[in-house]
């Protein structure tokens, strides 16, 4: 394989060794994204494995203002990835959860918040650390689509997410990228925000769709199952055929089902 | 202006449904959002300049007494009076008196949010002064009876059919009859309304977008010219500023200046900077008789300490409202209060009161475009989170997503709980949305259902598919 990092597959101690933060979603809903997120690692010469005792990062305590809740899930978080070399999660919202947020919840100098930071250094977004990281530069997928690409505000913002995905995706034979107005813009998922002010949602969700369609494209990609899940539920309650992937389900070549079709 | 800001959620929803607010907003959006960028985009030493901004105001604000005090001083000299108040309703005696000390009947006033804070013109209404807003924008919506629904284009929500409506119907009786459309036409209407009021106004009214310690002077920016008349023509001239304004030098004013005007309206430059630094002198050729200048806390010393001290480098440029996507949506009235958008999520909970204002830190994704786009680098999400944690923690947060949260969480923290609950909906909801794939309606899940599918589940969740692929490898 092309992206495979130049090691012999069984010195696995050379390797490095990641924990997968599978995330929330990806655990309850869709499991393909994980399955496709190990695939890429290990396509790239890493070590996977999934700590058993992790849940959710905690985000939803977090920015629903129970920040005891939030650090009481973090200690167990950070407890249960500390002995990788790097934890990676299929999502720029829940890598920025660790990376930005967890040190944050402890007061500096706490014995918590050296080992938060320590974590945070290592946790990074899944595309991101293929390409950056790992050095990864194409993959060996095809998937036939004319696809555009949302960027989710974490990964954008906190973990410098854009290029790279692109990029990756540019690699995959049978696919072409042509970008919407406004990529950057919000599609109005926010965690809890969306079934909070579902009327404010639905109007920022309306205005992505809007922006997907005039691109024409027949499949919408992106990095984070939350906006993906937002945006799919939308398109598919207002009878629009765009199909709805994770980024990472197509760099792996395992896309089949989009999200939120029925089984074919 | 009296805070209506707990009425969040029906004024956002009145707004989501105005048909003009939202042609007004997606005209003004990308006027605002890609004359910005140009403006940023032709000056490579931005971010450097934007770094030095944001540390004058730093530096100002550890040291605001001994700034405010030289100020104070300065101004004296000259023959100003600076005023302290603590509260809306300190300042707004403070300038009545200043009115009635005058004898003064008509008032011309400029562009100021702290007005609007300490509610200038309901007092001056009340106390039988004729107040006349001069900035195009303001003189609309006070036409109109309205809040600003923006800091810098106080009428932006309205449409030009809406305003030529207005001046047809408001300007009769200064004997202008026909309806006027275009934007020259209804510009030249106000202007020959407004001449004949700067001419005979007593006390001009202004904000000030700093107030400089080295020479006492207050500074507006505008681009009508209005603010000069405002200034220079009443016998008296009094200035509204919060004391977060100060800035050390004229140097320090004309950098922020730079960072200000391509953030505000995407100009290099406004088109009229005007300082103010005292009474006429003798040999003046004009100027006021009198000027005071009413220094407003109202709240900012008390965030001097606290963890929202860097909310207190905002220089009011509305960046983070024109690139707000709740904004867009809801309008700048859904707000409540004078400040609108992720600064007023901010500034409104700290200044009117969190029970309050309750919803608009939470009426929020935290996608934090503001903050991207912020020249003062202030954490506007940051600051959303922490009021979302004093709610939670002065028990404002509705007892059922409290309820809700405490549940979800009680599970997260026990991973075999967790899983043995999670996977059971996830099996219940993976066979109710097995034929379609995504469910159309979910009991207590309306807020998504309403007016998205769900995408259903897989069934087996990552975690107990992971746990057998593992045992098949052994
Ligand atoms: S918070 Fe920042 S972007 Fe918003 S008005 Fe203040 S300075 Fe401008």
């Amino acid at each position: 394989m092309p992206n495979r990092v130049r090691q012999s597959p069984d010195d696995a101690t050379a390797r490095p060794r990641v924990g997968l933060l599978v995330t929330c979603l990806v655990d309850l809903f869709r499991p393909a994204v994980g399955f496709a997120a190990v695939r890429l690692l290990e396509d790239a010469g890493c070590v996977v494995d999934v700590p058993a005792v992790q849940t959710c990062c905690g985000q939803p305590a977090y920015n629903g203002g129970d920040s005891g809740n939030a650090r009481a899930i973090a200690k167990r978080t950070i407890e249960a990835f500390e002995p990788f070399d790097y934890v990676v999660a299929p999502s720029g919202s829940c890598a920025g959860m660790l990376r930005e947020h967890y040190p944050r919840l402890f007061p500096t100098g706490a014995g918590w918040h050296g080992r938060a930071q320590a974590l945070a250094e290592r946790t990074h977004e899944l595309v991101s650390f293929l390409a950056d990281v790992l050095g990864v530069r194409e993959v060996a997928a095809r998937f036939e689509a004319d696809a555009t690409y949302h960027d989710s505000c974490s990964g954008l913002r906190e973990m410098g997410v854009r290029g790279q995905p692109r990029r990756l995706l540019a690699s995959v034979g049978g696919l072409t990228v042509a970008e919407m107005r406004d990529s950057d813009a919000c599609c109005g998922f926010g965690g809890t925000f969306c079934v909070k002010y579902p009327e404010i949602s639905t109007r920022l969700v309306d205005e992505k769709c809007a922006k997907i369609l005039a691109t024409g494209a027949g499949v919408l990609l992106g990095g984070d199952l939350g906006c993906l899940m937002n945006i799919a539920g939308r398109l598919a309650r207002e009878s629009h055929p765009v199909r709805v992937f994770h980024v990472a389900e197509v760099l792996a070549g395992t896309a089949g089902r989009g999200i939120g079709e029925r089984g074919r | 202006m009296k805070s209506a800001a707990h009425d969040f959620p029906s004024r956002a929803r009145a707004g989501l449904q105005n048909p003009d607010l939202v042609r007004a907003m997606a005209r003004a959006r990308t006027g605002f959002i890609d004359k910005r960028r140009a403006a940023v985009d032709a000056l490579p030493e931005y971010p450097q300049l934007r770094r030095i901004a944001r540390e004058i105001k730093e530096h100002t604000l550890q040291h605001l007494d001994y700034y405010l005090e030289r100020f104070e001083a300065r101004v004296r000299e000259h023959g100003g009076h600076v005023h302290w108040a603590s509260t809306p309703a300190e300042a707004q005696a403070i300038v009545l008196d200043v009115c009635r000390a005058a004898g003064a009947k008509r008032i011309t006033k400029g562009k100021s949010m702290v007005g609007e804070e300490i509610a200038l013109n309901e007092a001056l209404e009340a106390a039988g002064f004729e107040p006349i807003e001069t900035d195009l924008g303001e003189y609309i919506i006070q036409l109109a009876n309205e809040p600003p629904s923006h800091i810098i284009a106080p009428a932006i929500h309205k449409t030009r059919d809406q305003i030529a409506d207005l001046f047809h119907a408001r300007h009769a009786q200064y004997g202008l009859h026909e309806r006027r459309t275009e934007p020259t036409a209804l510009v030249g209407e106000a202007r020959t309304v407004l001449r004949e009021k700067f001419q005979t106004a007593d006390v001009g009214i202004t904000g000030a977008n700093f107030l400089v310690a080295e020479t006492g002077s207050s500074v507006i920016v505008t681009n009508e010219g209005n603010g000069d008349l405002t200034n220079t023509l009443p016998r008296v001239h009094v200035v509204t500023a919060g004391i977060e304004k100060v800035v050390p030098t004229l140097e320090d004013m004309s950098t922020i200046l730079r960072v200000l005007a391509r953030n505000a309206t995407g100009q290099e430059a406004s088109a009229y900077t005007t300082l103010s630094s005292g009474p006429r002198r003798a040999g003046d050729l004009d100027g006021p008789g009198e000027y005071h200048v009413v220094l407003l806390d109202n709240g900012r010393s008390q965030m001097l300490g606290n963890e929202f001290h860097e909310m207190l480098r905002c220089i009011r440029c509305g960046a983070c409202m024109n690139h707000c996507p709740v904004y867009h949506a809801v309008g700048g009235h859904a707000y409540g209060w004078v400040y609108v958008g992720p600064m007023g999520s901010v500034l409104t909970p700290l200044m009117v009161g969190l029970d309050e204002a309750r919803d608009l830190p939470n009426a929020c994704t935290l996608n934090g475009r503001c903050r991207e786009v912020c020249p003062m680098e202030i954490p506007l999400s940051d600051m959303i989170r922490k009021l979302r944690e004093r709610e939670f923690d002065e028990r404002l947060t509705p007892p059922r997503t409290r309820l809700g949260l405490r549940a979800w969480a009680f599970a997260a923290r026990r991973p075999a709980l967790y899983r043995f609950v999670t996977s059971l909906a996830m099996r219940v909801l993976g066979l109710l949305g097995r034929r379609r794939g995504r469910l159309r309606r979910l009991p207590l899940a309306g807020g998504w259902t309403g007016t998205r599918d769900l995408p259903a589940p897989a069934g087996e969740t990552f975690m107990a598919a992971w746990a057998k692929r593992r045992v098949e490898k052994r």
